[in-house]
């Protein structure tokens, strides 16, 4: 069997962080798909934090973990408030339509 | 008083011009017309003290420029020489002032017209009472400048602007000389003030000068150069193109300005530099040249022209060449005494044929006109009066000072002189038979105008008349009375004083009786014969156009100048201006300069712009390029 080590662990983070970082601007769809892509980003922080937790046998990473779970679960709250009231504004979620930015 | 006589005209220029609007048009006409009177009369004081009591002064207005050893005094020359010319251009002036009030009353700028008048009329005063050659430049090119604003005063008209611009480009010519020979004196003499310069002459005779590769004599490179101002402002052979098409101006315009007074300025220049031309034979000799080919080649086309004012005009073209001649062959006097009398006339010709073209409503063609002269007694009148003048018909004034001119050149007693007496002679039977022709066309034969009924035509208003009997009352007696004051008897005559030199004293010899006799018999003559011709039997001037077509079309077309002009001059500057417009200007210039910076610019800023898409995910993304980029490098050190 393979030992799985602290080095398996960082990688699925930082598989799951690269899959979040492109995911954000990859993406030609949607905004929810964003936000999504921003969880997959904290929960590859999450990961992190987690098993650093373990190999060094100290709780303070796994508490900050809730923490940033509670943080994500508002941010995502309001992220979707945000996206229903564009919505509401401007009829769409599409990002190709969303440049009112642009000069 | 002198200063009075010479500001009245300013300010009612400037009353009339930026308050004609409040004052109103008949104001401003009053206001003009009463103040250069006023400085009529005063002129006429002024010039009965000269007569009389010998008076002369030099007052100093202002100081104009005080620097280094160039010191120039704004200031106002009375002496018998400027008092002849304040008279005849303030009367003049006066005149032609209120005659403008009639002539110009349907037109609806009068205000501007009688500022502009007015105007002219006191950059003439500066010009012929100036003390130096600054001051006398200044004038110069006042008239000019209003000579510009009048000819072109119907701006609509296409014609009439482009005839202003060609005055003003040919006047141009003619100053590059002038401004060349004042820069001369000044490096010269190291004074531009007459009397300075005057004293100093002798002593510069011999001096040589290079100029243009070859050394020429300081002192004949000064006249000549004077001499091109003189001929462009007088309209002079090579430089006289402007003068016809001035016609485009209003009549008073032309009977002031192109007739009486500004085109006598060059004249005027040789005579009051009379101490300077005296010791450049080489250029009075080509002044004389210049002079009566003038006269003639001007005469010859006045024979054959059918616009009322281009004979008329031409006709002045040809008496300048008189005037030249005159002052060529050392007769100063002469010159002056036929600018004197050849104003009165020239000016009642020309106010006589604006009377009649404001009758014929416009017409200037004087083929459109004929049989008036019962619908227009007083002009017709006047008309004759004023030709008679100007052939020279015996003891009117015209007589006087061109028989004068030819007896002098006669008595010069050189090659040239003798031939200028042959011109002369010959010029003076032109000018009769295209003078009596203007007369026989206008108001005889059959009535030719078919836009006007003859009934129709009427005289011209008592305000346009009175200047014209006036002026009458000088073609008539201004020979007789002045004869003697200005050409004296002899050697005798002390009414020029100091200001004309005569480095050899005039001779007082007569001349053989035919010289004398010559010219009236043909003046006279020459009135039947034109009567016959142009009246009774007008096959004859047809047969000979007809049977000369080369000659008579050489004559049409003004020896052709217009046309080689065109060619060697307008069209070869104006592809050199195309050229540096079209290829310098824009493709260089503007290509590299302003429209490349610009253009330069505008292409990055397009560039640039397109970062800004407006969508989101592509500035997330930025953003973690640039955090990541900062961390590598934080890291890496």
């Amino acid at each position: 069997m393979i030992d799985i080590g602290l080095g398996h662990y960082l990688t699925l983070g930082a598989m799951i962080f690269t899959i979040g970082v492109a995911g954000i601007f990859l993406n030609r769809k949607n905004v929810i798909v964003i936000l999504m892509s921003i969880e997959l980003i904290l929960l590859a922080v999450n990961i992190n934090l987690v098993s650093f937790s373990i190999f060094i046998n100290d709780l303070t990473g796994q508490i900050f973990t809730l923490f940033i779970l509670t943080v994500a679960a508002a941010e995502a709250a309001i992220g979707l408030a945000i996206i229903v009231v564009y919505y509401r504004n401007s009829s769409t979620v599409d990002v190709e339509k969303i440049d009112s930015l642009k000069g | 008083m002198e200063i009075t006589l010479l500001f009245l005209p300013l300010i009612a220029s400037i009353i009339s011009g930026f308050f004609g609007k409040y004052i109103g048009d008949r104001n401003s006409e009053i206001v003009t017309s009463l103040f250069v009177s006023i400085s009529a009369i005063l002129a006429l004081i002024l010039f009965y003290n000269v007569i009389f009591n010998h008076y002369e002064n030099n007052i100093v207005v202002a100081s104009w420029i005080n620097s280094g050893t160039l010191n120039v005094n704004w200031s106002i020359k009375v002496d018998a020489l400027s008092s002849v010319m304040l008279v005849v251009v303030t009367f003049i002036s006066s005149l032609v002032h209120i005659y403008s009030i009639g002539y110009m009353s349907h037109d609806p700028h009068k205000t501007r017209f009688m500022a502009y008048l007015s105007l002219f009329t006191f950059a003439m005063l500066t010009l012929v009472t100036a003390d130096n050659f600054l001051q006398l430049f200044f004038g110069w090119e006042g008239v000019g400048l209003c000579s510009y604003f009048l000819i072109g005063f119907w701006f609509k008209k296409d014609s009439a602007n482009a005839a202003a611009i060609k005055a003003f480009v040919v006047n141009r010519v003619g100053d590059f000389g002038f401004a060349l020979g004042i820069f001369l004196i000044f490096y010269l003499f190291g004074t531009v003030n007459y009397s300075e310069v005057f004293e100093q002459v002798p002593q510069i005779i011999d001096k040589k000068l290079l100029f243009l590769g070859m050394y020429i004599k300081a002192i004949d490179l000064i006249c000549i150069l004077l001499f091109i101002g003189a001929m462009g402002k007088s309209a002079q052979f090579f430089l006289h193109t402007w003068l016809p098409d001035a016609m485009e101006g209003p009549t008073p315009v032309s009977a002031l300005i192109h007739a009486a007074t500004m085109v006598t300025a060059g004249v005027f220049l040789v005579v009051r530099c009379s101490p300077i031309f005296e010791y450049s034979p080489l250029t009075l000799n080509i002044i004389t040249i210049i002079g009566m080919t003038t006269a003639f080649f001007a005469a010859t086309v006045a024979l054959v022209q059918t616009d009322i004012k281009k004979i008329i005009a031409y006709s002045t073209c040809s008496q300048l060449g008189y005037m030249f001649f005159a002052a060529g062959v050392g007769a100063y006097n002469v010159a002056m005494f036929h600018l004197f009398t050849h104003a009165f006339f020239k000016a009642l010709l020309f106010l006589g044929s604006g009377s009649v073209i404001h009758s014929f409503k416009e017409e200037q063609n004087i083929n459109e006109m004929g049989a008036v002269y019962k619908k227009l007694p007083y002009t017709w009148i006047l008309m004759i009066i004023g030709t008679l003048a100007l052939t020279g018909f015996p003891f009117l004034s015209g007589f006087y000072s061109k028989e004068a001119i030819i007896e002098f050149a006669y008595l010069r007693g050189n090659t040239v002189g003798y031939y200028a007496v042959g011109v002369g002679i010959f010029t003076a039977l032109l000018t009769s038979i295209y003078s009596w022709r203007l007369i026989f066309k206008t108001f005889h034969g059959s009535y030719n105008n078919k836009k006007l009924k003859i009934e129709q035509m009427q005289e011209s208003p008592i305000v346009m008349l009175l200047p014209l009997i006036i002026l009458s009352l000088g073609a008539i007696f201004a020979g007789f009375l002045f004869k003697d004051l200005f050409i004296g008897h002899g050697g005798e005559n002390h009414f020029w004083g100091e200001s004309i030199k005569f480095l050899n004293p005039l001779s007082t010899e007569h001349p053989p009786l035919w010289i004398v006799l010559t010219t009236p018999i043909l003046v006279i003559l020459s009135i039947p014969i034109s009567y016959y011709l142009f009246v009774k039997n007008k096959e004859i001037p047809n047969w000979f156009a007809n049977s000369n077509k080369p000659i008579y079309n050489f004559l049409v077309n003004k020896w052709y100048f217009d046309e080689l002009y065109n060619v060697i001059f307008v069209q070869f500057s104006k592809k050199i201006g195309l050229y540096f417009w079209k290829v310098f200007d824009v493709k260089i210039i503007d290509r590299f300069g302003p429209d490349g910076i610009s253009s330069l610019i505008k292409n990055l800023s397009i560039k640039a712009s397109k970062f800004q898409t407006g969508f989101i995910y592509q500035y997330a993304f930025m953003i973690l390029l640039g955090f990541s980029a900062l961390l590598t490098f934080l890291i890496l050190n």
